[in-house]
C-alpha cells in the first residue's frame, strides 16, 4: 500500500492503495465515483476513459502511481446545466443507446475539437480508432462530433 | 403467480429489502417513489387500472410499464401513447419500469414487442381513466357526463370552457379503484381491457410526433446510474472461476492461494466455484491467483474449422416446417423433390453462419442481498420480473420474496450474460451472508455468455424451361435458437444452475424463414441438433438480437439474388414477380424508390482484377408483422479484402409509427450491429475451449468502417397497430451486403462474416479456377 494523492476534476484526494491497482478502481471503490466505467480491463474499448491533462487515457490499465497529471472525468466535463459542446451534441444528436460506452466517445471528441476545431470524417474516424459501441450508435455519433465542431465554429467566429 | 394480487406479501419483501431499497433503485424509479409516500398502495393486480397508472395531486401521471426499454426510447412511446389516450401533454406523464414490487410481469424486453403488445394494458387502462375522469369532473360540476369533454388534464364544460376542474383535483394520489378485465396470462401475451375503447388513430396528437429520451441527458453528463454503480452497506465484490477447458469441473481448491487478500474468500458449492472479497480490485486479484486443480475432461467441441460439417453430420433432434411456437410441421420433403425431378433446372447453394455473441459492452453485473426469507435483486436483465423468479427459485424462496430491481445495464440485445450474473450474486451472497456485487472480466462477456446459434443452409430451386420457378426448398440445420431460454426464470438455464445441479433442460427451438414469396412448390424448414456440451457450456445458445434472422435470412435473400442471377432478372423485379401485391411489395418499392434503382441483373460486366470496385445489393424480410427492405452500397478492396458498407437505404414498414425519431435511431442501430455480424463477429473456439474472450479475439465494426450514411424511408400505416422495431431490420442486413459484394465482385460468399481473409479467399478460389479454365 502506498499515500498518493489523486486531482480528480478539481479537487485533491489522499488514497492508501496498491500502486500497482488501476486508476479505474482507485476511482470508483476508493473515491466512490460512478466514471469511469469497466469495459474490458484491457484498453481495448475505451469505456473507462479519462482525460490526464486533456489527453484521453485509458483508466483501466493505467495503474494509479503513475497518473501523475490532472484527471478529468465525464462528469467533470460539463453539467445538464452547462454543458461542454459535445455533450450538448450528443443531446442533440440523441446519439447513444444504451450510453455504457459514453466516457471514450464523448472525451475523445473533446480532446479531438480541441486540437482540431474542424476535423474532417476521416480524421474523427481515425481519432476514434479502439472505441467500441455494441448497440451501434456509430452514425449518430459521427453527426453529434460534426454537429459539436459547427457549434464551436460558431462560439469562435 | 399469486404474489402480484397480494398486497401483504409485497410489504413484507419491502421490508426485506429494508430501507436501502428505497435508496438505490434506479433514478427514474427513484423519484417516482419518492413522490410516493405509500410506494407500494397499489393492489399490484394486471385486473386493476390502478396497477398501470396513478396520477398525483398535481395531475402529473405515472404509468407503470412490465416491459423495458433498452436504449431505444420504448417507455418513450409509451409515454406518448399515455399522452394520448388522457389528453395530456408529453411532459405530464412519468413511465416507470423494471421494479418488480412496482409493475406487473409484461415480459420485459423481448422479441421487439415493447410497444407491440406491451402498450395495450396500458393504452386501455389510460382509456378507461379517461372515462372515470370525465364522470368525476362532471359530476364535480354538477353537470351530466355527456355536458363535459376534456383536455390538457382537465375535465371542461362544453357550454362554458372555464368552468373546469384538472385530473389532479379529481383523484389526485387517490385509487380508481377499477377493474379491467385482464386475460389472465403473465408475460408477452398479458392484456387487460377496460369497458371503453381507446381513441381512434386519427384522434392522435402525441403519437406520431419525435420525442427524445429523457435518460439522456444524464448519460452524456456521466451522472447517469448504471448497474455497475449500485452500492449496498456492507456489500462484498464477487467473480465467477472458469474452467480452463469447458466442461471442466473444480476437483480441490487451495484457499491458501489466496490468503495474502485480506478478507478475500472461496465459494465453492457443488461444482461450482467462486471468490468474494471486500474490494473489487481485491476480487480481481484473487481470482487470477487462486489456485484450482481442474478435472481431466474429453475436449467437448469439433475443431473450429470443422464446425460446419459436424453441423451437417449431426442427428437431427427436431424438425419442423412451422415457425418457433406451436406443434411442429413435417416438411414435404417429396413434394419438393418431385417439383425438383421435374424442373428443366435446378440451382443449390448451402450457406453457414456462426456463433456470435452478445459481447455487451460491459460485462453483466448484478447485485443480490439475500437476507434469508428474501432477497433484493439489482440487476441490468432486461427480463427484471423473470430473473428474480430465477433468483428466488435457486434460493428456494417464494418467488414474491424476491423483489427485482431493474438498473440499466452495458447493452442488451437478448438474453446475454445478465441472467448468469443474477443467479451469480444470489449464490454468493447466500454463501457469504453479505450482499455481493459480481462483474465478470472481458473473456465473461465474450467467452461465457450464451452464443447466438451456428447453422448451415442448404438452399435449392428448380425451373422451368421458361426461367419460372417450379420448386423452391430451404432446410435450415443448425443448434437450438435457445438451448438456454431467454426466460431467465429456470436456474437450469444458468452457468451457476447448471453446476449446482439443476437439471439439463436444453430447449429445441427453431424459426423460419420470414417473407411472402409464392413459389408453386414451396418448402422451408428447420432441423435442431444436440448442443456440442450439455452442462454450463460457453457455447450454450440464446435469443441475440433477432434470434436466427440474420442466419436463415442470409441464406433466404441471397439465394434469391442466385436465383436471379440464374434467371438473368434484376433482382427487384425477381422478388416483386413473387411476391403478392400489399405492405411487402410496398416496403421493397419504397426502397427502391428512395435509392433510385436502375434495373440489371447483378454481377460485374468482367471479373475485376484489383482495387476498389464498388456495388450495391437488395434484401427484403418479414419479422411477423413489420417488413424491411434494404439496399447497401459497397465498396470492396479486391487487393486487400476490406468490404465497407458505405450506404444504406432502408424502407420499414412497422404499422402506425408512434415516435419517428427513435424509430429511425433503432433502425439505424440495427442495421449497424447487423453490419458488425455479417462483416467481423464469429466467435473462436479449440476443442477445448472458446478462445472469443475480448475485443482482438472477437473484432466488432468500429468507427472507421461506419456507414457514411443510413438513409430510412418510414412506410407509416396509421390504420395499423404498431408493430416492434427493435430487431427486424437486422435480418435484412447481412445478405444486402453478400448481394452487393457479390455485384461489385462476382464473389458469392456463402459464409459469414464477410471478414477480409475471406474475402481474399474466395477472390484467390476465383482466379484460380478462371486459369484452370484458361489452360484446359
Amino acid at each position: 500500500m502506498a499515500v498518493m494523492t489523486l486531482d480528480v476534476d478539481g479537487a485533491s484526494h489522499r488514497l492508501d492503495v496498491e500502486p500497482e491497482m488501476p486508476l479505474l478502481y482507485a476511482l470508483r471503490d476508493e473515491l466512490g465515483m460512478n466514471n469511469p466505467r469497466f469495459g474490458c480491463g484491457l484498453a481495448q474499448c475505451g469505456s473507462c476513459t479519462v482525460l490526464m491533462d486533456g489527453q484521453p487515457i485509458r483508466a483501466c490499465v493505467v495503474p494509479v502511481a503513475a497518473v501523475t497529471g490532472k484527471v478529468r472525468t465525464l462528469t467533470g466535463l460539463g453539467t445538464v446545466g452547462e454543458p461542454h459542446p459535445v455533450q450538448q451534441a450528443f443531446i442533440d444528436e440523441q446519439a447513444l443507446f444504451c450510453g455504457y460506452c459514453m466516457n471514450g466517445w464523448i472525451l475523445y471528441a473533446a480532446a479531438l475539437l480541441e486540437r482540431d476545431p474542424d476535423p474532417s470524417d476521416e480524421t474523427i474516424r481515425e481519432a476514434f480508432t479502439g472505441l467500441k459501441c455494441r448497440c451501434g450508435s456509430h452514425s449518430a455519433i459521427l453527426r453529434a462530433v460534426k454537429r459539436a465542431a459547427a457549434t464551436l465554429s460558431e462560439q469562435e467566429g | 403467480m399469486g404474489w402480484y394480487d397480494t398486497a401483504v406479501k409485497r410489504r413484507d419483501v419491502l421490508k426485506g429489502g429494508g430501507c436501502l431499497v428505497v435508496s438505490l433503485v434506479a433514478p427514474q424509479a427513484r423519484r417516482a417513489l419518492a413522490a410516493e409516500d405509500r410506494p407500494l398502495w397499489r393492489a399490484l393486480s394486471p385486473g386493476q387500472l390502478d396497477t398501470y397508472l396513478k396520477i398525483d395531486e398535481n395531475g402529473r401521471v405515472t404509468a407503470f410499464f412490465g416491459k423495458m426499454d433498452m436504449g431505444q426510447g420504448v417507455d418513450i412511446s409509451i409515454a406518448q401513447i399515455v399522452a394520448d389516450e388522457l389528453d395530456l401533454p408529453m411532459d405530464r406523464v412519468d413511465v416507470l419500469m423494471g421494479d418488480t414490487a412496482l409493475t406487473v410481469n409484461q415480459g420485459g424486453a423481448s422479441g421487439s414487442t415493447g410497444i407491440e403488445r406491451g402498450a395495450n394494458p396500458l393504452r386501455n387502462a389510460a382509456a378507461e381513466a379517461r372515462r372515470v375522469l370525465l364522470e368525476l369532473g362532471a359530476d364535480r360540476l354538477g353537470v351530466e357526463a355527456d355536458e363535459v369533454a376534456v383536455a390538457e388534464g382537465a375535465v371542461y364544460l362544453r357550454a362554458d370552457p372555464a368552468r373546469r376542474v384538472g385530473y389532479g383535483e379529481l383523484i389526485g394520489g387517490g385509487h380508481f379503484d377499477v377493474r379491467l378485465e385482464w386475460n389472465g396470462r403473465y408475460g408477452n401475451a398479458l392484456d387487460a381491457l377496460g369497458s371503453v375503447a381507446p381513441k381512434d388513430p386519427s384522434a392522435y396528437r402525441v403519437v406520431g410526433q419525435s420525442f427524445p429520451r429523457r435518460d439522456l441527458p444524464d448519460i452524456v453528463m456521466g451522472t447517469h446510474e448504471y448497474i455497475v454503480d449500485v452500492r449496498v452497506p456492507d456489500m462484498m465484490h464477487g467473480r465467477v472461476i472458469r474452467p480452463p477447458v469447458a466442461g471442466s469441473v473444480p476437483v480441490s481448491v487451495n484457499g491458501d492461494s489466496i490468503g495474502a487478500i485480506a478478507g478475500a474468500r472461496v465459494v465453492h458449492e457443488g461444482d461450482y466455484l467462486a471468490v468474494v472479497a471486500e474490494r473489487e480490485w481485491d476480487a480481481v486479484r484473487a481470482a487470477q491467483q487462486l489456485e484450482v486443480t481442474w478435472s481431466e475432461v474429453e475436449p467437448p467441441f469439433p475443431e473450429m474449422d470443422d464446425l460446419y460439417d459436424h453441423i451437417r453430420r449431426a442427428p437431427v433432434v427436431r424438425e419442423s416446417a412451422g415457425g418457433p411456437w406451436g406443434a411442429d410441421v413435417a416438411p414435404d420433403r417429396d413434394a419438393v423433390q418431385a417439383a425438383l425431378d421435374r424442373a428443366d433446372r435446378v440451382i443449390e447453394a448451402e450457406y453457414e453462419f456462426p456463433f456470435q455473441s452478445h459481447a455487451s459492452m460491459g460485462p453483466a453485473c448484478a447485485v443480490c442481498d439475500y437476507r434469508g426469507d428474501s432477497a433484493t435483486l439489482w440487476t441490468g436483465s432486461q427480463k427484471p420480473h423473470h430473473a428474480a423468479e430465477g433468483v428466488a427459485n435457486i434460493l428456494g424462496l417464494p418467488a414474491g420474496n424476491v423483489r427485482g430491481i431493474w438498473v440499466p445495464g452495458p447493452g442488451s440485445y437478448g438474453r446475454n450474460d445478465a441472467g448468469d450474473a443474477a443467479m451469480d450474486a444470489a449464490v454468493m451472497s447466500r454463501a457469504v451472508g453479505r450482499p455481493v456485487r459480481v462483474q465478470g472480466m472481458r473473456a465473461e462477456g465474450t467467452a461465457w455468455d450464451p452464443k447466438a446459434p451456428a447453422s448451415v443452409h442448404f438452399a435449392r430451386a428448380g425451373f422451368d424451361e421458361a426461367g419460372n420457378v417450379s420448386g423452391y426448398e430451404m432446410r435450415m440445420k443448425g443448434f437450438s435458437a435457445g438451448d438456454t431460454d431467454s426466460n431467465e426464470s429456470d436456474p437450469s438455464h444458468s452457468y451457476a444452475g447448471a453446476l449446482l445441479d439443476w437439471p439439463n433442460a436444453s430447449v429445441h427451438r427453431l424459426d423460419n424463414q420470414g417473407d411472402l414469396y409464392e413459389f408453386p412448390v414451396n418448402v422451408r424448414y428447420w432441423q435442431t441438433i444436440a448442443p456440442l456440451l450439455e452442462r454450463a457450456s460457453p457455447l450454450r445458445t440464446a435469443h441475440l438480437r433477432d434470434p436466427l434472422g440474420p442466419q436463415i435470412h442470409f441464406a433466404s435473400e441471397c439465394f434469391m439474388d442466385e436465383m436471379a442471377v440464374a434467371v438473368g432478372a434484376d433482382p427487384v423485379e425477381f422478388r416483386l414477380r413473387h411476391l403478392p401485391e400489399g405492405r411487402d411489395a410496398d416496403v421493397l418499392k419504397a426502397a427502391t424508390e428512395r435509392y433510385g434503382w436502375e434495373p440489371g441483373v447483378p454481377g460485374p460486366t468482367a471479373p475485376p482484377t484489383g482495387g476498389v470496385v464498388t456495388g450495391r445489393g437488395v434484401a427484403y424480410t418479414r419479422r411477423g408483422s413489420p417488413v424491411v427492405a434494404v439496399i447497401a452500397d459497397v465498396e470492396v478492396d479486391l487487393d486487400t479484402g476490406r468490404v465497407w458498407p458505405r450506404r444504406f437505404v432502408v424502407a420499414s414498414d412497422q404499422g402506425i409509427v408512434v415516435n419517428p425519431l427513435w424509430l429511425r435511431r433503432t433502425i439505424e442501430g440495427n442495421i449497424i450491429h447487423a453490419a458488425s455480424r455479417a462483416l467481423y463477429e464469429e466467435v473462436q473456439f479449440t476443442p477445448e475451449r472458446v478462445t472469443s474472450v475480448d475485443w482482438i479475439s472477437y473484432p466488432i465494426l468500429e468507427m472507421a468502417d461506419a456507414p457514411e450514411e443510413i438513409d430510412i424511408v418510414l412506410v407509416n400505416r396509421p390504420e395499423l397497430p404498431p408493430y416492434g422495431a427493435g430487431e427486424p431490420s437486422t435480418r435484412t442486413v447481412p445478405p444486402a451486403i453478400a448481394n452487393a459484394v457479390f455485384d461489385a465482385t462476382g464473389l458469392r460468399i456463402r459464409r459469414a462474416p464477410f471478414t477480409r481473409e475471406r474475402i481474399l479467399a474466395a477472390r484467390r478460389s476465383a482466379d484460380d479456377s478462371r486459369s484452370s479454365q484458361e489452360f484446359s
